[in-house]
């Protein structure tokens, strides 16, 4: 459900209107929207905002990790409208583990980010055309930017970074 | 342990050549070449693993990550006031326009900080001798690539002015860390005026020497022009920003769309060139370098007096001599020295327009004195993305100048 003061807001209405079960809710913070989006349903929702709102750039996808609340994961897609100079951000939290849809059928550039967000937090991307590791060596274990990863990773930690998440 | 390192070195499908029977010619046979990761046309670590036709490249996979030092994750362990030296290091290259998106971006979190006037120019002119300093690297290296040496000399005679002029003011030349969440980093030194004045009275002749030696030179134009094509449609699927996109006519600039540091009161055009190849990107760029100089004149001459950092004595570090004679000037120093300062919960994505394209730093805060997150969103990235696109169905030959154009720092692809 949209918040009311976001019911006026050009972007917001129309994404509501199209799967208005999409969207779980959203807030406007220091002038940026942002969005929450059911998980399951993120490709339909980038298609609709791309094809007739305009959102012709995928500015970036990433993660954070909030550990330890649950859902830990929230993926963040930053879309970019050059026409409408207009930015929003749209939010899936998702459980370590769940899988969540690829957008690279909407933006060809989303695999380079979902590799990247796959390489860093360890979420799947479904029916991504290839989903290895980006910047680590695909034979790296764990995946470095989740919290309970320690900073120096396990290999040269100190001592008492040893007992692990 | 082993599957997963031949899986490494497997990047490309391309099936192993069976070994042809006696007597029959081997017209149809690809070739698979490793380019990389130690080559010298990429000035840094980027391998592509090119599938060769004949001269014809069929299929190329870059492979990267050889320069991926956890700058993001090395964020987080820092204090929102440390992790501004890491942003230096990201495009090694342009790290003034690091360190502004970096400080907008808390400035975004902090909500309340008025950033004065004669902060925010200077932090303009000082982005803009920036954005000459990456075009002038980029141009000779670029122009060394396809045998053009004497632009390499021209060009980095001019960056090590800019870089004279970043150490006056920073004390360094390359990781100046000198723009900072709150202002500057130090009071511009005594004498900086003349300095920049001239340098930027200059360098437009120099631009008009670079220009002189390329512009209508018969193998700069024969290995350039028509070379590197890749459409429209396909660079803004593949998240291609900065002067690639402006090479194929489309007049956004961040600069202008979203201003940001008091942009909007300067005079300066976009580029827009629609060759869409490796020329007119190069015209791009060289009229890049004229339209900053010309923002760098504007914020030189109409520089305002007043202080050079926000009225936030918990975020910026005091003056030395304050913290000899005041107290509250030491106890603020302990206090950001030692567990820095909090910045609201919340988060903010900021965008600017880097040399290389849009830079996006996207901070998330949970209220305390380390960053939750730091994402950086690197132009380098989203636009090596697009080289498969550009050099396949091309020639191998091209591959360099294809490369060149698109400008690609390796630090501010792996981050």
């Amino acid at each position: 459900m949209l918040p009311d003061p976001l019911k006026s807001h050009r972007t917001a209405a129309a994404l509501e209107a199209f799967d208005s079960a999409a969207i779980l809710g959203g807030h406007t913070d220091r002038d940026e929207l942002t969005l929450l989006i059911a998980p399951e349903r993120i490709a339909g929702i980038c298609r609709m905002a791309r094809n007739d709102l305009g959102f012709i750039r995928l500015s970036a996808i990433t993660a954070v990790d909030w550990l330890p609340a649950e859902p830990r994961f929230e993926v963040v897609y930053l879309l970019h409208s050059i026409d409408h100079n207009e930015r929003v951000r749209l939010k899936c939290r998702v459980a370590d583990g769940q899988e969540i849809d690829s957008v690279t059928s909407v933006w060809r550039g989303a695999n380079w980010y979902e590799r990247e967000v796959f390489d860093m937090f360890g979420i799947r991307f479904r029916n991504h055309p290839d989903l290895r590791r980006i910047l680590m060596p695909l034979d790296w274990e764990g995946y470095p930017m989740r919290k309970d990863y320690p900073v120096h990773g396990y290999k040269y930690s100190y001592p008492s970074d040893q007992e692990g998440p | 342990m082993m599957e997963e390192l031949k899986v490494h070195t497997d990047t490309m499908t391309a099936e192993p050549g069976e070994p042809l029977a006696p007597g029959t010619s081997d017209t149809t046979r690809r070739m698979t070449l490793n380019m990389g990761p130690q080559h010298p046309s990429t000035h840094g670590v980027l391998r592509v693993v090119i599938e060769l036709d004949g001269e014809t490249i069929t299929k190329a996979v870059p492979d990267i990550g050889f320069l991926h030092t956890g700058i993001e994750k090395e964020c987080e362990v820092k204090t929102w006031h440390q992790a501004v030296t890491l942003t230096d290091r990201v495009d090694y290259l342009a790290n003034l326009s690091n360190n502004l998106c970096y400080a907008l971006a808390v400035e975004k979190l902090m909500g309340d900080l008025e950033i004065p006037p004669k902060a925010q120019w200077m932090r303009v002119m000082l982005v803009e001798l920036q954005r000459i300093a990456s075009h002038l690297v980029w141009l000779g290296t670029h122009a060394l690539d396809l045998g053009a040496m004497t632009m390499f000399f021209y060009c980095f005679r001019e960056r090590e002015d800019v870089l004279r002029i970043f150490e006056m003011f920073s004390g360094q030349r390359m990781m100046t860390s000198y723009i900072r969440p709150g202002g500057l980093a130090l009071e511009p030194p005594r004498g900086w005026q003349q300095r920049v004045r001239k340098f930027i009275d200059a360098f437009p002749s120099k631009v008009d020497e670079y220009e002189n030696l390329l512009n209508t030179n018969p193998i700069w134009m024969q290995r350039t022009k028509g070379v590197g094509f890749i459409s429209v449609e396909t660079m803004l699927d593949l998240g291609v920003t900065g002067p690639m996109l402006r090479g194929a006519g489309i007049a956004w600039d961040i600069r202008k769309s979203e201003p940001y540091s008091s942009y909007d009161k300067f005079d300066f055009d976009v580029a827009v060139r629609t060759g869409n190849d490796v020329y007119s990107r190069f015209q791009v760029r060289m009229e890049e370098l004229r339209q900053s100089a010309r923002i760098v004149k504007q914020a030189l001459e109409g520089m305002p007096e007043g202080p050079w950092t926000a009225n936030a004595p918990h975020m910026m570090l005091p003056d030395r001599e304050k913290m000899k004679t005041q107290m509250e000037a030491l106890i603020y120093h302990f206090k950001i020295v030692t567990e820095g300062y909090r910045v609201p919960a919340g988060e903010a994505y900021q965008v600017i327009e880097s040399p290389r394209g849009e830079i996006g730093y996207y901070a998330v805060s949970d209220g305390t004195a380390h960053p939750w997150r730091v994402f950086m969103r690197t132009p380098s990235f989203g636009n090596l993305q697009s080289l498969p696109a550009m050099i396949e169905g091309a020639l191998i030959a091209d591959t360099i100048a294809s490369m060149g154009s698109m400008d690609f720092v390796l630090g501010d692809v792996d981050r």
